[in-house]
C-alpha cells in the first residue's frame, strides 16, 4: 500500500474531503443541515455506519461474488442504518425527530456506498476502518461547517447539547434580531453550497500553483 | 388529499430536488446536457412510480402482519434494488431503443434518494395504494423537471463568462438556489388557492 496509516485517517478531513471535494452525500449535507446540533447527530449516525459496514466489507471482501456485490454492500449498509434508527429513536428521541426522513436515507448516502466500492472491497480490514473513520469525520466536519452557517446567519442562534443550567442555544445578539431568513430555506443551502464549494475550489487552485 | 393535491403538491410544492434535496446527486452529476436530463428523468419517473406501489404492498401486506415494521428501510431498499435490476432486464430485452436511451441510468437509481425517500414518505404520510403511486409519480416528473430546467441553464452557462472559480459545479448549485427561490412561489396557500 502506497498510503501510510496516517493519510488514509487524515486525507478525508479536507484533501479528499467527502462533501466539498468529492461531492458526495449532498442530501443529508443540506437537508439537515439547519441546526448545528442535527449536523452532529447525522454526522455521527454516518461515522458509525461508515466504519461498520467498511470494516465488515473489508472482511467479507474475498466471499462476496463480484456480480452482486452492490446489493450485498446495500444490505450490510441498511443493517447499520437500522441499528442507528433504533439507537437513535430509544435515547435521543429529539434528534431522531429532527432527522426525520434523512436517517433512514443514509443507506443510499453516496459516501457510504462509494467507499465500500473504492476502498473497502480492496484493503486490509484496518486500513478500512481508518478510511471509514476519516471519511465519517470529513463528513462530519463539512456537515457541522454547513450548519454552522446556516444556523449562526439563518436564525441567529446555535443549537448544542443541553447541559445543566445551559440550555444549549447560543443567541447571537443581532442576528437574533434580524436574521438572514434564507439561510434556513432550501434555497439558502443551495446557494451557500455553491460560495462554499467555489471557496474550496480556490483554495485547491491556489495549493496547485505554489 | 385528493390525487390532483397530491401531483401539484409533489411536482411543484414539495419537488424533491429544490425544496427536500433528495436526488442532488444524480441533479449536479447528469445535468451537463438537456439529453442525458430528460433519459435521467424518465427513467426515475417509472422507478418511483413503481416502486411506490411495490413498497406499499410489501409494507401494507408482509411487514405489517409480521410485525416487522423495524426492518423497513432495509426491505424497501432491497425491493428497490431488485426493482431496478428487474426493470432493466426487461426493458433490455423488450425494447432496446429505450434501453439505448435509459440503460446507464438505470444502476444510478438504486442509489438515489428520492427513490427511497418516496417510498418511506408515503408510510409516513398514512397514503393508500393509488395515492402512493400517484405521489411517486409526481414525484419522479417534479424531479425531471427540476433535471431539465437544471441542465438547460449550464448549457447555456457554457457560454456566459462565468468567473473561473465559479465554473462548473459551483455555478450549478446557485442557479440551483435560485430556482429553489422561484419555487418559493408555489407553497401551500397556492394549493388552498387552487383547489380550495
Amino acid at each position: 500500500m502506497a498510503q501510510s496509516k496516517k493519510e488514509i485517517l487524515t486525507k478525508g478531513f479536507f484533501k479528499e474531503n467527502p462533501v466539498f471535494i468529492i461531492m458526495l452525500g449532498l442530501c443529508p449535507a443540506l437537508g439537515v443541515s439547519t441546526q448545528v446540533i442535527n449536523g452532529l447527530g447525522m454526522g455521527v449516525g454516518v461515522i458509525f455506519v461508515l466504519v461498520f459496514s467498511n470494516i465488515f466489507i473489508s472482511l467479507l471482501k474475498n466471499i462476496i461474488p463480484p456480480s452482486v456485490r452492490i446489493p450485498a454492500y446495500i444490505v450490510i449498509i441498511a443493517a447499520f442504518v437500522t441499528i442507528v434508527e433504533m439507537v437513535m429513536h430509544a435515547y435521543a428521541p429529539a434528534i431522531y425527530q429532527a432527522l426525520g426522513i434523512y436517517l433512514p436515507l443514509i443507506v443510499v448516502n453516496c459516501i457510504i456506498l462509494g467507499r465500500a466500492e473504492a476502498f473497502a472491497n480492496r484493503n486490509s480490514v484496518f486500513d478500512s476502518f481508518l478510511d471509514g473513520i476519516g471519511m465519517g469525520v470529513g463528513f462530519t466536519l463539512a456537515l457541522t461547517m454547513i450548519a454552522l452557517i446556516r444556523e449562526v446567519f439563518g436564525a441567529g442562534t446555535i443549537t448544542l447539547i443541553s447541559i445543566g443550567n445551559f440550555s444549549g442555544v447560543i443567541k447571537i445578539p443581532l442576528l437574533y434580531k434580524y436574521p438572514v431568513r434564507i439561510m434556513t430555506l432550501a434555497a439558502g443551502a443551495l446557494l451557500l453550497m455553491g460560495y462554499l464549494k467555489a471557496f474550496f475550489g480556490y483554495l485547491e487552485k491556489r495549493k496547485g500553483v505554489n | 388529499m385528493s390525487y390532483v393535491a397530491i401531483f401539484i403538491t409533489y411536482i411543484f410544492v414539495n419537488n424533491f430536488i429544490l425544496t427536500q434535496f433528495m436526488g442532488l446527486c444524480p441533479f449536479i452529476g447528469v445535468s451537463k446536457n438537456s439529453e442525458s436530463a430528460i433519459g435521467m428523468g424518465m427513467a426515475v419517473t417509472f422507478v418511483m412510480g413503481i416502486a411506490s406501489i411495490m413498497t406499499y404492498l410489501v409494507y401494507t401486506f408482509v411487514l405489517v402482519p409480521l410485525n416487522l415494521v423495524y426492518l423497513q428501510t432495509l426491505t424497501f431498499i432491497l425491493v428497490i434494488a431488485a426493482l431496478v435490476q428487474f426493470v432493466e432486464m426487461i426493458i433490455q430485452k423488450n425494447s432496446p431503443a429505450l434501453y439505448q436511451a435509459l440503460g446507464i441510468y438505470l444502476p444510478l437509481i438504486t442509489t438515489n434518494c428520492a427513490v427511497l425517500g418516496i417510498a418511506i414518505l408515503n408510510i409516513t404520510e398514512g397514503y393508500n395504494l393509488m395515492q402512493s403511486f400517484c405521489a411517486g409519480t409526481a414525484g419522479g416528473i417534479g424531479f425531471t423537471l427540476a433535471l431539465i430546467l437544471m441542465s438547460n441553464i449550464r448549457e447555456r452557462m457554457e457560454l456566459q463568462p462565468v468567473p473561473k472559480v465559479f465554473k462548473g459545479v459551483p455555478i450549478a448549485f446557485i442557479s440551483g438556489g435560485l430556482m429553489a427561490l422561484a419555487f418559493m412561489a408555489f407553497d401551500k396557500a397556492l394549493l388552498i388557492n387552487l383547489l380550495g
